[in-house]
């Protein structure tokens, strides 16, 4: 009886978020779903109908692959670039002293205490063209004769994901590094490991779980950013998340953009899966 | 001849007095040596400076004639056995052992045949495989002491190795330590807060406290003849109690415990401390020297009975053998006494000694 009851108002206790998530997350996404069936013609509007019009369009059309080739590319290198500069970082951190390791670490999360437009709009002020600040000054100063490229290319568009993403990898990498056991470098250092050697054969390797959970957070996020590619990438360089958004408020073909968003979003999700199982397979034995 | 030297080893960190302060002893090839004191005496930091995590500030580390402070940590050649183990936990316990070996670039063959030996020594050859996470502390415990003991160390450093595992199990790792210990003849030190780990595992006991070293010597001596209050008691429980040497009526020296008295030898007079431990005391015949009092309470132990008599001159703390004849109910009278020589007296009278 006591079992039943606790076992009633739990559901009951979890009822309203349950009704909430439902309504806001699960009913929209099966209606984007539906949508993504419906056809859709320049003159009639949105009709009604079940098809799989807009699924052969992205799936034929080699315009749509080269726009999903590149997100997961830019992701890929953002993730990448995140783990290559965040890695050191934390661990840089992690060893610095008192006031400085608080101070720091505010610093390093700064990015996520910035509206992401303020702060992409900031790179293109520094980069954007023959007026950017920083192009200016080094044309000014004769080391470069034309400005250095950065708006409405890839390299733009990882550059200010990678500034905008890295406190995920930081603080997922930090989290593992805390778990260190704080004797773990003493005790490889007494068995004769150079620093070096310590930082790749004892350190790197237990905080690989941290770079790999920050990397899925990292990849997921990048993939499907709209602000940053949106911003720096312009018309010019669609990703993903511009292109659907294009589809729905300029095209108006609501189903092919529902369709281009559900196909990244079970992309995203094959793959954060996939990982997700490799990850778990490999660090089962060694770690909880 | 004497293999590893500290000479008037200090470290001070910050303006506060010295962690450990001018700690000099001189520990002897093959020796075991416990460093024994309170939390915050030193004998960490003691151990580190040996090991090369903490640079002294001032003093002198030899070994074997050779300047070990002018040596970086990694080439040292110690082995050591962290408190918390630092076992690298994505390696499986023959890697772990193996680490130090690769570090020495001793070629794959001599290693596996070295680990195989290191982990037969410490009973865990069927586990080489296995995880640190997957193994009790216990076992963890010996793949810790296998890693150090596998690159044959110079020196084996022991912080606090059993200090994480239960009663029985600790007792049993004595045992097994003590004995290889003496199976590889490595020099060994040991920090320790428990008095019982030290005496059962060393040869020699270094007492600290504060960062000074309060008494250097074999356990037994340590126990038995402590320097001063602090080790007294610090090392076992101990009885103290004031008292005063006179001139007795005969013409010798006798001890006074208030009415009580004990014939003296030797010695200074006047006012004395006196330590006496628990074991040494016995219930005694009216007529022999001892202390009349009343039973405050009795607990039963098991292979001994925990007494606590209460006199004239303070409570009192025995320790009997349970022989299978009981001790008088609580609220008896009683007389318990002891023999001279188990005293322990340093002269200086109320307090002086501590």
């Amino acid at each position: 009886m006591m079992q039943h009851n606790a076992t009633r108002s739990a559901y009951l206790l979890a009822g309203p978020a349950l009704l909430l998530f439902v309504a806001i997350v699960l009913v929209p996404l099966a209606m984007t779903l539906v949508l993504s069936f419906n056809d859709w013609g320049q003159y009639k509007g949105i009709e009604n109908v079940f098809i799989l019009k807009n699924w052969r369009e992205i799936f034929g059309d080699s315009y749509f692959h080269e726009v999903f080739l590149r997100t997961f590319r830019i992701a890929l290198l953002v993730t990448l670039a995140t783990a290559l500069i965040g890695v050191p970082e934390a661990y840089i951190l992690s060893r610095m002293r008192a006031p400085w390791k608080g101070i720091f670490l505010l610093v390093a999360l700064g990015p996520l205490l910035i509206s992401v437009v303020a702060r992409t709009l900031g790179w293109a002020l520094l980069f954007g063209g023959a007026n950017g600040v920083v192009n200016k000054l080094l044309m000014n100063a004769g080391i470069i004769s034309v400005p250095i490229p950065f708006m409405f290319t890839e390299i733009g568009v990882i550059v200010a994901l990678t500034h905008v993403l890295m406190p995920f990898m930081l603080l997922s990498v930090w989290a593992s590094l805390q778990r260190l056991d704080p004797q773990i470098e003493n005790a490889a250092s007494s068995l004769g490991a150079r620093p070096f050697t310590i930082l790749r054969r004892i350190v790197l390797p237990q905080v690989m779980p941290g770079v790999l959970a920050g990397g899925i957070i990292v990849f997921a996020l990048a993939a499907s950013a709209f602000a940053s590619p949106a911003i720096i990438g312009g018309r010019r360089l669609k990703v993903v998340a511009t292109l659907a958004y294009d589809e729905f408020l300029n095209t108006l073909n609501w189903p092919l953009g529902a369709a281009i968003a559900m196909l990244l979003l079970l992309a995203l999700v094959a793959i954060i899966v996939g990982c997700n199982r490799i990850v778990e397979r490999r660090y089962r034995e060694a770690f909880e | 001849m004497t293999f590893l030297i500290l000479d008037k080893l200090t470290k001070r960190f910050g303006d506060a007095s010295p962690a450990v302060d001018a700690l000099s002893v001189g520990i002897d090839e093959g020796e075991f040596v416990a460093l024994l004191g309170p939390s915050g005496c030193g004998k960490t930091t003691t151990l580190q400076m040996i090991a090369g995590f903490v640079t002294p500030s001032s003093g002198a580390i030899t070994l074997d004639g050779r300047d070990l402070l002018a040596v970086r940590p990694a080439e040292r050649g110690l082995g050591i056995v962290f408190q918390s183990y630092a076992l690298f936990p994505h390696m499986t316990a023959a890697e772990n052992v193996a680490f130090g070996l690769e570090m020495q670039q001793v070629a794959p063959k001599v290693r596996a045949d070295r680990v195989d030996a290191a982990l037969d020594l410490v009973g865990l050859r069927q586990l080489a495989g296995r995880y640190p996470r997957r193994m009790s502390g216990g076992q963890q415990q010996r793949v810790a002491l296998a890693r150090a003991i596998v690159i044959k160390p110079r020196v084996l450093l022991l912080d606090e190795p059993l200090s994480n595992l239960d009663a029985k199990l600790r007792e049993e790792m004595q045992i097994e330590l003590r004995q290889i210990q003496r199976t590889l003849g490595t020099t060994t030190v040991l920090v320790t807060h428990d008095q019982s780990e030290a005496m059962a595992l060393s040869n020699r006991i270094i007492v600290m406290n504060h960062g000074r070293v309060e008494q250097i010597g074999v356990p037994e001596q340590v126990y038995e003849r402590p320097a001063n209050a602090f080790v007294a008691t610090f090392v076992g429980r101990t009885n103290r109690l004031q008292g005063e040497a006179v001139t007795a009526a005969n013409g010798g020296r006798e001890l006074l415990i208030g009415s009580a008295r004990w014939p003296l030898s030797a010695g200074a007079l006047g006012p004395v401390d006196i330590s006496i431990r628990p074991e040494k005391l016995a219930l005694v015949a009216s007529d022999a020297p001892g202390l009349d009092g009343r039973m405050f309470a009795r607990v039963f132990q098991g292979h001994y009975w925990l007494c606590q008599i209460e006199t004239a001159s303070g409570r009192l703390v025995m320790i009997n053998q349970n022989t299978g004849e009981g001790v008088p109910a609580e609220g008896s009278p009683v007389r318990v006494g002891w023999r001279t020589g188990d005293m322990i007296i340093n002269a200086g009278g109320s307090g002086a000694g501590a």
